[in-house]
């Protein structure tokens, strides 16, 4: 699979090293270089460093041949700009992207951009666990692999 | 009409200003606190500090009155999301948006965005303008860019002089308005021959326009 991920922040790395490891093509985007420096010197995919809502930084980064496009940069707005820019110009079939702000993430999804609200998740997760309910599957998900975790 | 302007740089102070001594309803949403206060010594009431891609803060500003929304911030982002969701949250008929990036033009347009303003371009077409001289010179943009109104000078080359209207092989859906001869507009009927020093005006849709510099100004 050919993934473009915009933001190389926690979420952004930790996606681009996992599916990197999994054999897909992955090509990272980030305005800032330095934050290109958390992926490790194993890291195969291709980093570009620009402006996300830059078509011709999008371009470089392979997005006519993405099959899935994941927007996670800290902005909302640059996530929810470039995942529209994805699906209606350049017509990418996979489309995602990360919003802090429940009630944008809840407008776009409407508009049929599959957003993750992980402001909503965390605190409805956490609410739950203090109710005392199990978390389940939740476990999984936060386990590290041997390659994430460093000693 | 209630206007609600979102960015307090230049051009939203401008505007505003403008927009109050037209007696319309403004209400200026700026982020930064010290921004927001410099502009309220001016503008007085019609400025409120807080950010403008909140829906807090839209409800607080009543969004769902307002007849227009211009987001005039720096970010491209920050004024699509502010435009998007005043459509789809508060049903603003209509959205303005400055673009500062023009690439960025098209997406806006194509979600829904009503009216997009890039001042790059802008600037471009008339340095473009002074390029080009004594060929098709673009008057205004209608039909968000679609179709244009162009000018045309006749200098001594252009093969049709002396010609008439019938004569000449215009593309489809270009229509002349009107040939200024002498500081006169004359209206275009088909006994008129055009001479050296006309200026022809006409409508054409812009992708038609090099076809347009052909007839007239001839290929160069």
């Amino acid at each position: 699979m050919n993934v473009v991920i915009l933001g190389c922040g926690r979420i952004g790395s930790t996606l681009a090293a996992s599916l990197d490891r999994e054999g897909h093509n992955v090509s990272i985007i980030d305005r800032n270089s330095d934050a290109l420096r958390r992926l490790r010197a194993d890291f195969s995919g291709n980093k570009v460093v620009g402006n996300g809502i830059d078509e011709a930084v999008l371009r470089k980064a392979g997005i006519e041949k993405a099959d899935a496009f994941v927007a996670v940069t800290n902005g909302d707005n640059t996530n929810i700009m470039s995942v529209q820019i994805a699906k209606h110009k350049f017509e990418v079939k996979k489309v995602v992207t990360r919003i802090y702000d429940p009630i944008r993430a809840c407008a776009y999804r409407e508009l049929g951009i599959e957003t993750i609200c992980t402001t909503i998740i965390g605190a409805r997760i956490i609410e739950d666990y203090v109710k005392g309910k199990d978390l389940g599957p939740i476990g999984e998900y936060c386990a590290l692999s041997d390659d994430e975790a460093v000693i | 009409m209630y206007v609600i302007v979102a960015g307090g740089g230049r051009i939203g102070h401008y505007l505003s200003r403008a927009l109050i001594d037209a007696e319309h309803e403004v209400l200026m949403v700026e982020k930064d606190r010290g921004r927001a206060d410099y502009l309220a010594e001016e503008l007085g009431e019609a400025v409120t500090r807080g950010d403008a891609c909140e829906i807090r803060t839209m409800r607080e500003i009543g969004m769902e009155r307002a007849d227009v929304v211009v987001a005039v911030t720096g970010d491209d982002e920050d004024n699509l999301v502010i435009c998007q969701m005043a459509k789809l949250r508060f049903r603003v008929p209509r959205t303005i948006a400055k673009v500062n990036n023009p690439e960025n033009e098209d997406i806006f347009q194509r979600l829904g965005i009503d009216t997009t303003v890039s001042s790059t371009k802008i600037i471009f077409n008339l340095i473009e303008q002074q390029i080009e001289t004594n060929e098709v010179i673009p008057l205004a943009p209608l039909q968000r860019g679609n179709i244009e109104i162009v000018e045309v000078d006749l200098g001594a080359d252009s093969p049709i002089l002396g010609k008439r209207i019938p004569q000449i092989a215009l593309p489809e859906g270009a229509l002349i308005i009107s040939i200024v001869r002498d500081g006169h507009a004359i209206l275009p009927n088909i006994d008129v021959e055009f001479r050296q020093g006309d200026s022809v005006i006409a409508l054409v849709s812009s992708d038609k326009e090099s076809q347009i510099r052909t007839v007239f100004a001839g290929v160069r």
